[in-house]
């Protein structure tokens, strides 16, 4: 049965009540692009890596509002924003669905780094079936615990893994990309340094890598 | 004897019958090449050096050249053709740059960078395809070979001339393999030019793995076009 | 087995060129080429083992693992698929208790698909060890496969009357020629051949040069090359030895021309390499038969052997100090074969890969050497031009395709079967001749030709510079899913791409995922244009004309039936890219659920 959000007794992070902001700074923030960031299936060296602009972050902040992310806590997309940074490849039921939810709700979708751009790490077990995934995972890997009956998640509350690992551009339009595992900072200040200042985005080879 | 070609409308000399993809180098133009080994002959396989001579598409790697020839190179439609076979087997194999010990010295991959390849506009494939790892010195990591021909054309066996390396099957089908009785037999410097010859990083020489630091790999220093373009000196 | 071995090394001189002979010997005595043979041959030849194995696993019909003492390919072709391939196949699995792709229990019956194998009008059609079964239904199937089971054999059951395997009854017994359409180059009956050569050896080899060049004729492979141009390079050619050799590797679906002509008038093709030796400077010829004519192979023998009989073939011949001779080099299933540099790498041993041109075959070919490659009809003709004149040939035709070709016509007709068609004519007019029945499209020259639409393209001409015929003319009559058909079409290129150069190995494998995504209904209005940018990447930057044309079946039905695939393409209502299944996607982690858990209650 579907659960409605709002019979719920629990009340997320994101709802508790905020000390207002100073109007002005509401104002200057609003005038910004704004970028929501997420990260699907990855490791968040990405998102670790957006931090390693370094001085360039402050430079890229007097331009744009950084929404949604696991930097700034707020865990729903506010507003429609500009600019999506996209971390990690398309692997479960919930991945799916966030990367449709930012699709909507951005108008320039970025996958940065490999996982993103082609499933990377976690695409190694599209060559396994995903039986065999599982199988090591919950039943012969050497973290089962012995003597307790195995348990295989499958629940209509628990998203379901997908067959493999989709880089995002296979499940949604992706306007740009940035490869790197993790991608540098450069590269991702370079890439949104052009986005913010209306410059076709070029990426040069010096600092484009795939590792 | 001294010929005159014209490439991208610049006219340049060369010797009659030199190869395209060395007479463009030798004057400074870049044209981008994966399975081509200088000194070597052509193989033709990669097709990542074509430009179009006379008009009609041709690679690199095997036009000798000839006298009032019009190549061009960077003509966008051309330059684009490239791209697309690079990112066709970035698609095709499992080229999984952040887990390969040839990154950053990698051909591939540095071409990869050379042409600004971001995604492979190919269906990322996945095949399923096993590792050969019985040979004492060679591991043969055959998700990243593109069957370039390299080590089935080059690395023979040094007293009979036999093939270590060939390919099994076809098409899409096809695999690299590797004759265990002959790799053993190779001298170590033998398996290290293997391994060097090889431009991804299928051929591993075992027991080495990541040995140089990040920033420090070969096409860290210089990279793949200034290599190519370094021989013009000479 | 390693004396065995070594007498087939014997056979053959122990000469690394002839391991394509070596191999089918090995195969012919023991069903299939084990690793011990693998290791035996590698010994005897200096070889890798892997090396020999680079040539046996490239070609379709060698076969390294037991595959059943009969093994079975059925034609999987879009014209079998048109007239019950699906029952036969199902029949075939029936009866012979196996699935495609496997060997029953017993080890008696192996079942295979196979690409076409020249039986265009009278399919579907399987090919059995070396003999081949016409027009089937399932009862005819099932009626094979249990007197197999009954111990008879299958030259009985193909060849009740017992007909040397030596003459045209035995092949009539297994194929059927269908000829229709008789014009004045080919089929002539009662011709004088001794007396013809005469009078060819009477010329001086730049006078039949002449003769050729005079007569316009140019290759009827398909390329189009002018034979007469490619003679006199061959003469130019400066080499030890040069060759000559028949292209007799019809490997385009659709096309059994070639098989008709070579039962039919076999002497006007030898005749033909008999002459283009006189004229190169040749003393070896060597006819490329693929595999799946084998059972004409005894009788090409005999016919060849009846040449050198009369003096026509061997030393001095006609008493002339001219030496010529022809063996028969067979194929072991390759379509790039037919390509001429692969068929010269095929007939020295190795894998089918086509070479880097130039250096071009008349100049650098087999074994090096200058190397003329004719088709099975150019050879024919040109046998016709010596006796009429090049005047006479040229007076049929058109100004830049002289002559007349043959068509094998197949699909939907009423008379499937050879034609012979003066150039020039209309694709109309052809059509009306074959009785074609409401067609739709046409398969000009097979998949690696284009599909032409015949409400279009009636009114255009079969000439070099429009309908460039290599011989393949495929009907599809309305109400036929062209679709599906170019669907068939990609597979085949993918099946025989040989994977040299990366788009035609790689780009057909994703343009041929791209004709499932239309088919489908998942395909959106952005892979109509990735189709035509990857399809014209493999136009241009493929290595060999198999991958230069391997995207036409796709772009050219796309060109002349957009509409078809406008209906297939899809506005996508979410975000959600039409060609992610969301639900296929999901669906691994429920299948792999319940296995593990059935397995752990077990």
């Amino acid at each position: 049965m579907p659960v409605n959000i709002s019979d719920k007794r629990e009340t997320a992070s994101h709802e508790l009540p905020a000390t207002p902001l100073d109007p002005s700074v509401r104002a200057a923030r609003d005038e910004k692009i704004q970028i929501a960031m997420i990260a699907l299936c990855g490791c968040w060296g990405c998102t670790l890596s957006f931090l390693d602009m370094d001085e360039n972050l402050l430079r890229l902040l007097d331009k744009v509002n950084i929404t949604r992310s696991s930097l700034t806590d707020i865990k729903r997309i506010p507003h429609r924003c500009a600019i999506g940074f996209v971390e990690g490849g398309v692997a479960s039921e919930e991945n799916i669905e966030i990367l449709e939810h930012y699709r909507k709700n951005c108008d320039i979708l970025i996958s940065a780094g490999a996982c993103a751009v082609w499933g990377g790490v976690p695409a190694m077990r599209n060559v396994v079936p995903l039986e065999a995934c599982f199988r090591e995972a919950y039943l012969d890997g050497p973290t089962a615990e012995p003597g307790v009956q195995p348990v295989i998640p499958y629940h209509p509350d628990i998203p379901r893994i997908t067959t493999r690992v989709y880089p995002c551009h296979e499940v949604v339009k992706m306007d740009y990309f940035i490869p790197g595992c993790p991608p540098d900072g450069a590269a991702i200040f370079q890439v949104l340094d052009d986005l913010v200042n209306g410059r076709e985005v070029a990426l040069p080879g010096t600092i484009n890598h795939y590792d | 004897m001294s010929i005159d070609i014209s490439i991208d409308g610049q006219v340049y000399k060369a010797r009659d019958g030199a190869t395209l993809v060395d007479v463009a180098a030798e004057n400074g133009v870049y044209i981008p090449s994966l399975c081509y080994v200088r000194g070597k002959p052509g193989l033709g396989t990669c097709r990542t050096c074509s430009v179009r001579v006379n008009g009609k598409v041709m690679t690199a790697c095997t036009v000798p050249v000839a006298d009032g020839m019009d190549v061009e190179v960077s003509e966008p439609g051309m330059a684009e053709m490239r791209k697309m076979l690079v990112e066709l087997l970035f698609s095709e194999g499992n080229h999984n740059c952040p887990s390969c010990e040839k990154s950053g010295r990698c051909e591939l991959q540095s071409l990869g960078y050379e042409l600004g390849m971001m995604v492979s506009r190919f269906p990322y494939r996945f095949p399923v395809r096993t590792r050969e790892h019985a040979a004492k010195q060679i591991w043969l990591e055959r998700d990243r070979c593109i069957f370039c021909q390299r080590c089935v054309k080059f690395v023979r066996n040094l007293e009979t001339g036999q093939k270590i390396f060939s390919i099994d099957h076809r098409g899409s089908r096809a695999s690299i393999e590797i004759d265990v009785s002959l790799a053993d037999k190779m001298p170590p410097e033998q398996v290290r030019e293997a391994a060097h010859l090889c431009p991804v990083g299928c051929i591993v020489e075992k027991g080495v793995g990541y040995n140089k630091p990040i920033g420090q790999r070969r096409f860290e220093i210089k990279s793949i076009r200034e290599r190519a373009l370094e021989r013009k000196c000479r | 087995m390693c004396a065995d071995i070594e007498t087939i090394l014997d056979r053959y001189h122990w000469d690394r060129t002839r391991l394509l002979d070596m191999l089918w010997a090995v195969q012919r005595q023991q069903g299939f080429v084990s690793d011990g043979s693998v290791a035996a041959l590698s010994k005897g030849l200096n070889m890798s083992r892997h090396d020999i194995r680079e040539t046996l696993t490239f070609y379709h019909f060698f076969l390294d693992k037991p595959s059943g003492r009969y093994p079975i390919y059925l034609a999987d072709t879009v014209i079998a698929r048109m007239q019950g391939y699906e029952a036969i196949r199902e029949a075939l699995e029936q009866a012979c208790g196996c699935r495609f792709g496997s060997v029953d229990e017993t080890g008696t019956f192996g079942l295979y698909e196979t690409n076409c194998i020249g039986l265009s009008d009278q399919e579907p059609a399987m090919m059995v060890d070396n003999v081949v079964f016409t027009e089937l239904t399932p009862e005819k199937v099932r009626g094979i496969i249990s007197a197999l089971k009954q111990g008879q054999c299958l030259e009985e059951i193909v060849n009740p009357g017992g007909n040397d395997r030596r003459t045209t009854a035995y092949v009539d017994a297994l194929v059927k020629s269908n000829i229709r359409g008789r014009g004045d180059v080919f089929f002539r009956a009662g011709r004088d051949y001794p007396a013809l050569l005469e009078k060819v050896l009477d010329l001086l080899p730049d006078e039949v040069i002449g003769e050729v060049t005079l007569s316009g004729i140019r290759g009827r492979g398909g390329a189009g090359f002018p034979t007469g141009t490619k003679w006199r390079l061959g003469r130019d050619a400066e080499g030890e030895e040069k060759y000559v050799i028949c292209n007799a590797d019809e490997g385009e679906p659709g096309a059994f021309k070639d098989r008709v002509l070579l039962t039919r008038s076999p002497a006007d093709v030898l005749l033909g390499m008999i002459i283009a030796a006189w004229a190169i400077g040749s003393r070896n010829g060597i006819l490329y038969l693929r595999a799946e004519y084998g059972y004409i192979k005894a009788y090409l023998e005999q016919q060849i052997q009846a040449f050198r009989d009369a003096g026509l073939l061997g030393k001095q011949i006609l008493g002339r100090e001219f030496d010529f001779d022809i063996r028969i080099q067979m194929g072991a299933g390759a379509y790039v074969c037919g390509e001429e540099t692969a068929l010269i790498e095929s007939c020295e041993g190795k894998r089918g890969t086509p070479r880097i041109k130039p250096p071009y075959p008349i100049q650098h070919g087999y074994l090096g050497m200058p190397t003329c490659i004719n088709n099975v009809e150019t050879l024919a003709a040109v046998s016709r031009i010596l006796e009429e004149g090049g005047e006479w040939f040229r007076s049929m035709g058109t100004g830049e395709s002289t002559g007349t070709r043959l068509l094998s016509v197949s699909g939907d007709c009423e008379h499937p079967g050879i034609y012979e068609i003066e150039w020039g004519i209309s694709l109309h007019d052809v059509l009306e001749m074959v009785g074609a029945k409401e067609p739709m499209a046409v398969q000009v020259s097979g998949p690696s030709g284009e599909c032409a639409s015949v409400a279009q393209d009636g009114q255009r001409t079969f000439c070099y510079s429009d309908l460039s015929c290599n011989g393949s003319l495929m009907i599809f009559g309305k109400g036929r899913d062209l679709l599906d058909i170019t669907g068939h079409f990609m597979r085949f290129f993918v099946t025989e791409s040989c994977g040299i150069c990366v788009p035609c190995r790689a780009g057909g494998v994703d343009l041929h995922q791209k004709i499932g995504l239309i088919i489908a209904g998942r395909a959106s209005s952005e892979d109509l244009d990735d189709i035509r940018s990857w399809g014209a990447l493999m136009r241009e930057t493929s290595r060999c004309g198999l991958g230069a044309t391997a995207a036409e079946p796709l772009l050219t039905t796309l060109e002349k039936f957009p509409e078809l695939y406008q209906e297939k393409v899809v506005q996508p209502e979410g975000v959600l890219l039409p060609s992610f299944d969301r639900e296929a996607a999901l669906q691994g982690h429920e299948q792999a659920y319940r296995m593990l858990v059935q397995e752990e209650k077990q």
